[in-house]
């Protein structure tokens, strides 16, 4: 008979279906993993003390980097936490074009998270799909912001500029000719929520093309149903959030629960999961991603009608704009202190949380009244699910867990901070 | 909102008593302050009393107090835990300060929600809490064989040592850092009038 062997092996830090870099210490048993001992830090940036040496706002963009999948998101949290110690009102407005990027993140995020699971679990195609309509959202990032990915566009007390007239087009190149250009051109005639508009009436088809290719696909099943689950009891104590949470059938979210901006005249659904299994947690990522185009759908009806001020008129907090900087002696006082000193966040300590893609996002910021931040720390998301692998994966076989850390969507960034 | 958390914190005076050194209600936020003897008790009642019943602890992060120019600390080190309830609608912060500057030591909530255990380490690696009763607790967010405790205040931001390939040994070696860190804007604190001259 042959002898059995235990095995330790690792997995990462270089390793496709790792998200990034993690260093995962895998005791098994046969193929059966008994212990799992995540390794991470490999990306730690030390983001939270580095913006205790910025100004406030220097540290906006600090934030695009955490998790960079869903970068405004994050930036939101950050400018909720700073607005909530300063006081300071936002304009309707800004708070529209925020909710409409936020679910506009939050596709972004939910097409890699599923695009990405399926390849990891073996479904080459889905990345190819999902990556497509990537591409159109990034495009609304790059418009607005012109990053297409670190968009540094939400500001304490609104958001950068208004959204533009006109989308950015492509031009002939050695590459694409008149014929393509014109074609890719076709629908950014228009100003950006023409274009958004467009995106949400032909979003709902390509979901289904989604579905098509994995929600009733015999393997995708076969690697995701019955694997990863949690019960509800054990999802809350492990500090599980957003789908992680809501796969497992806890009727959770921040939009709902305590709205912030203005998602509480929003009409949206929350789906919820039954077994609280991968398949589970796949169902409620796509019927997410439809449930926010239904959002954007509203904001973008709403923006269309409601002209007004993006950002703050409180120039304390927000700059003057540039014509009357330039006409106008205290608003020029105002442009210099903002930008050299920055400006002085009153004393006291808040934990602003948003819904962020992949489940609880907060900053925990604690000021002294300094122009600097006295500690910020970032609660995120991905962390918290990750210290669960062990739990998670315990008693499955080593395929599975790569099911797993496709499942709780994590990203390094986000992780390690 | 407002109603809701002079509920929460009248229902907490009731049950604690003097139990708590401060409550704190602002930013519509709650936040109470127990003794470091008292904090696993009190947290294990939040959890568990139905009046209250946060079934989540949210985040937890230490904080280092030198040097805060705010409201003056007894104490250096403290530790900020943010609890949920799901069923009751409900936030709460719970911080207790570490008795003992040099070696900050304060209970493990570990037993109580299994998500404190990465946090604790979290906190322990970044400025050297220990947690009596933690499980496992290790490093987490720096590097192997790592000196020091990178997020207490007197721990510069460019950090003590570097890292770079030696050609000649050809291995990666660790050597005292070359860089300097730059600060543009320093930090400020105005007190409470700068800037009113009087006249509006």
């Amino acid at each position: 008979m042959a002898e059995i062997r235990n095995y330790t092996i690792n997995f990462g830090p270089q390793h496709p279906a790792a998200h990034g870099v993690l260093r995962l210490v895998l005791e098994l048993d046969g193929e059966v993993v008994e212990r799992a001992d995540p390794h991470i830090g490999l990306l730690h940036r030390g983001t939270e003390k580095l913006a205790e040496t910025r100004t406030w706002v220097q540290s906006v963009p600090y934030m695009d980097r955490l998790d960079y999948v869903s970068m405004m998101c994050n930036e939101h949290a950050y400018c909720l936490a700073i607005e909530r110690l300063l006081g300071v009102d936002v304009p309707i407005r800004a708070q529209y074009i925020r909710v409409l990027y936020d679910e506009i993140t939050r596709i972004l995020n939910h097409l890699l998270a599923v695009g990405t699971h399926a390849l990891d679990i073996g479904a080459m195609t889905m990345v190819l799909y999902t990556f497509r309509e990537r591409e159109d959202l990034m495009d609304a990032y790059e418009a607005v912001s012109g990053a297409r990915m670190h968009a540094a566009y939400y500001r304490p007390g609104g958001v950068y500029r208004d959204l533009p007239d006109r989308m950015p087009q492509y031009e002939v190149s050695k590459w694409k000719n008149t014929k393509t250009v014109s074609q890719l051109n076709e629908n950014r005639q228009g100003s950006l929520l023409d274009f958004l508009e467009d995106f949400t009436s032909r979003f709902p088809r390509y979901v289904d093309e989604y579905e098509t290719l994995l929600t009733d696909n015999r393997i995708w099943k076969q690697r995701t149903v019955g694997i990863g689950v949690v019960s509800p009891e054990r999802a809350l104590a492990l500090g599980f959030s957003g789908v992680m949470l809501r796969g497992s059938g806890v009727e959770w979210d921040i939009r709902r629960k305590q709205p912030y901006e203005v998602y509480d005249q929003l009409d949206f659904d929350i789906p919820v999961g039954v077994e609280g299994d991968c398949y589970d947690r796949y169902l409620c990522r796509i019927e997410e991603m439809r449930q926010s185009n239904r959002i954007v759908k509203q904001c973008i009806d709403w923006l269309r009608k409601n002209p007004g001020p993006v950002i703050s008129s409180n120039h304390k907090v927000a700059p003057p704009s540039r014509e009357r900087m330039k006409g106008n002696m205290e608003e020029l006082i105002h442009h210099f202190k903002l930008f050299t000193e920055g400006m002085h966040v009153p004393p006291g300590e808040v934990y602003a949380p948003v819904e962020h893609p992949k489940g609880e996002f907060g900053v925990y910021a604690v000021s002294d009244g300094a122009n600097k931040p006295y500690r910020i720390k970032l609660r995120s998301p991905g962390f918290t699910h990750l210290s669960a692998i062990d739990e998670m994966s315990r008693g499955h076989m080593i395929a599975d867990v790569v099911a797993i850390i496709g499942t709780m969507d994590i990203v390094f960034g986000d992780v390690d901070r | 909102m407002s109603e809701k958390l002079d509920r929460l914190s009248q229902s907490l005076a009731d049950k604690f008593g003097d139990r708590l050194r401060s409550t704190v209600v602002a930013c519509d936020e709650v936040t109470v302050v127990v003794s470091a003897s008292d904090y696993l008790s009190v947290a294990r009642t939040l959890r568990d009393d139905p009046e209250f019943r946060f079934e989540q602890l949210v985040d937890l992060t230490g904080l280092d107090y030198s040097g805060f120019a705010g409201e003056a600390t007894e104490f250096r080190f403290a530790v900020s835990a943010h609890l949920l309830s799901v069923s009751n609608n409900l936030r709460l912060r719970l911080r207790a300060f570490a008795e003992d500057d040099s070696f900050p030591i304060l209970d493990s909530l570990c037993e109580l929600w299994p998500s404190a255990n990465w946090f604790e380490r979290e906190a322990f690696d970044l400025f050297g809490v220990m947690f009596v009763g933690h499980p496992d607790l290790r490093r987490i967010l720096t590097d192997y064989g790592f000196v020091g405790y990178p997020f207490r205040k007197d721990f510069p931001i460019s950090g003590y040592v570097e890292m770079r390939y030696d050609q000649d040994l050809g291995r990666v070696i660790y050597q005292p850092v070359t860089i300097e860190p730059r600060e543009n804007t320093p930090r400020i604190v105005r007190d409470e009038n700068y800037g009113n001259v009087g006249h509006g």
